[in-house]
């Protein structure tokens, strides 16, 4: 990898890291709707066991799309985006490097807490690691097809709420598999399909993600 | 190839699925008829009121040598 | 040379000026092949065996379908020309797309509910059709509101070209995704009549609307182009007479 993209990560890492508290706001997000699922639902370990493995799903998916207003939008603002766009790095690495580490920012933590959260709504033992698993492939997705909503939006002022209705109908594959994944290991059955599926979203995500997000960051910040 | 129903009545109720298959047709009509009515109307009325603005500029514009003291 | 019709067809005033002649063309043939459409299906199509009279909302339901996903694709191939091309009368017409596509899209969705009362019992099932239908509203709504989000123009036609082109890669995988699970998924109570082999005699009128329906949204797309164009171009001489001329 280029010193430059390497330069790029590293930054981006330090500014990550440098405020605390915005990262853990997806985590604690995350962690207070699934407490309020059973206030609104009911506190039955059997309706909850049937609801746990989408309603993890869906509150991680709503968790991300919250954190991805601030992909782009920092750098947008102080005007290091401008910069970046001009650098001679090719843009869809730029974009990749950013995404990886929104992804290790907010995607990887949530995946990782997971578990805590199905004990919590009393997701049965044999979805334990598939949730994990499902979460942390589909969380990359999510932050790669989130990348282009925060590159088409970038630069408007009120953009987040924006980000979420243009972004929503192009999660759904997402969702349907990976909580897929989760029930159909709880049922019984092998998950390596279900799996597999998700594996070949990702890898076009990871092709296709970045050149939509980085003709959108030109859109954008050429205005 | 025939009219369907013995009577108008029973046109209107369609065998009692009446409310369904004519609330059907008339909200088509509805969404049919804004989407060929509503382009047209914002047309006539965006070139009246782009006539109003120029009148009014050159107006305006007219009323100024006048002015000029 | 073969590429000058393309970039005539480019002018927004030739446009304007060509559609002029067409239009009480195509609202004539529209209003024959609805009128007619309307009154077979209505009165002279035969009941369904299984499903009464309650079927005649197919001949609205199916067309508009038909329309409101082939609408996307016109509102997305126009955004790619405008994008690779930078044709402005192309763009005019993504964003005129997107109004026409969403209200068609509303009108499934509200005829599908409807039918599937006294057909299937439920106003709603979250089927692959069904499910797909409202997500594909979702997309066009999005597009809409990127539209509207930007101050200069070009800016908000390149973002929601490259929306509408995201979009569209996505419309079949949500497809397959959402019937996938739906069929995963059935309840055991509901079961949806398959499209049992329809008779002749309903499918003649069922051709007819769908044909209207094509001439309808071609007619309204030109509608809402000339709207746009009329906008966009109001600082040109050609329009500035017309605003002369408006009353």
């Amino acid at each position: 990898m280029s010193s430059g993209l390497k330069a790029l990560l590293q930054r981006d890492l330090t500014l990550a890291f440098r405020n605390r508290g915005e990262l853990t706001n997806p985590l604690v997000f995350f962690l207070m709707v699934i407490a309020m699922v059973p206030l609104g639902v009911s506190p039955e370990s059997k309706v909850l066991a049937n609801l746990a493995a989408g309603m993890i799903w869906v509150v991680a998916l709503l968790a991300t799309l919250l954190s991805l207003d601030s992909l782009f939008r920092n750098d947008f603002d102080d005007g290091s985006l401008e910069q970046i766009l001009i650098s001679p790095h090719p843009l869809y690495f730029i974009v990749l490097v950013k995404v990886f580490v929104h992804w290790l920012v907010t995607g990887l933590p949530l995946a990782l807490i997971s578990p805590l959260l199905g004990v919590m709504l009393f997701l049965p033992d044999a979805g334990f690691v598939p949730l994990c698993l499902s979460l942390l492939m589909g969380t990359a997705v999510l932050s790669l097809i989130g990348a282009i909503g925060a590159a088409l939006t970038v630069a408007l002022r009120k953009g987040g709420l924006l980000l979420s209705l243009i972004i929503m109908p192009l999660y759904v594959p997402v969702l349907i598999f990976g909580a897929s994944v989760v029930r159909t290991a709880i049922d019984g059955f092998p998950v390596a399909g279900e799996l597999a599926v998700l594996g070949a979203f990702l890898a076009m995500a990871i092709v296709l993600a970045p050149i939509a997000a980085a003709g959108a960051l030109r859109i954008s910040v050429n205005g | 190839m025939s009219f369907q129903f013995a009577s108008l009545a029973e046109f209107w109720t369609m065998a009692g699925h009446g409310p369904y298959v004519w609330a059907c047709y008339g909200v088509a009509f509805i969404v049919l008829a804004y989407l060929l009515i509503a382009p047209r109307r914002a047309h006539r009325q965006y070139l009246k009121q782009q006539r109003v603005l120029k009148v009014a500029s050159e107006n305006l514009s007219k009323a100024k040598p006048s002015q000029a003291k | 040379m073969a590429w000058q019709w393309f970039y005539r067809m480019g002018s927004p005033r030739w446009f304007y000026e060509k559609t002029d002649r067409w239009i009480p063309w195509l609202a004539l043939v529209t209003a024959l092949l609805l009128g007619t459409g309307f009154v077979w299906a209505l009165g002279f199509a035969p009941a369904d065996a299984k499903q009464g009279n309650s079927y005649r909302i197919m001949y609205l339901h199916v067309p508009a379908a038909f329309l409101a996903l082939a609408g996307y694709y016109v509102m997305a191939i126009a955004g790619a020309i405008g994008l690779i091309w930078k044709m402005k009368l192309s763009d005019m017409v993504m964003k005129a797309a997107a109004p026409i596509g969403a209200a068609l899209t509303f009108l499934v969705l509200v005829t599908g509910a409807i039918w599937g009362k006294p057909t299937w019992g439920t106003w709603w099932v979250w089927d692959a059709r069904n499910t797909s239908m409202l997500l594909l509203l979702f997309l066009y709504l999005g597009v809409m509101a990127l539209q509207n989000a930007y101050q200069h123009q070009g800016t908000a036609d390149r973002a929601s070209a490259i929306l509408a082109l995201v979009g569209t890669v996505n419309i079949p995988i949500i497809y397959k995704s959402v019937d996938w699970w739906y069929t995963l998924h059935q309840p055991a109570t509901l079961k949806l009549t398959s499209e049992s082999t329809i008779h002749v005699s309903m499918l003649y009128p069922l051709f007819i609307m769908i044909a209207g329906f094509y001439c309808f949204y071609a007619l309204v797309l030109i509608f809402y182009t000339r709207l746009e164009i009329v906008q966009r171009e109001r600082r040109t001489q050609w329009v500035s007479a017309l605003v002369e001329g408006a009353k």
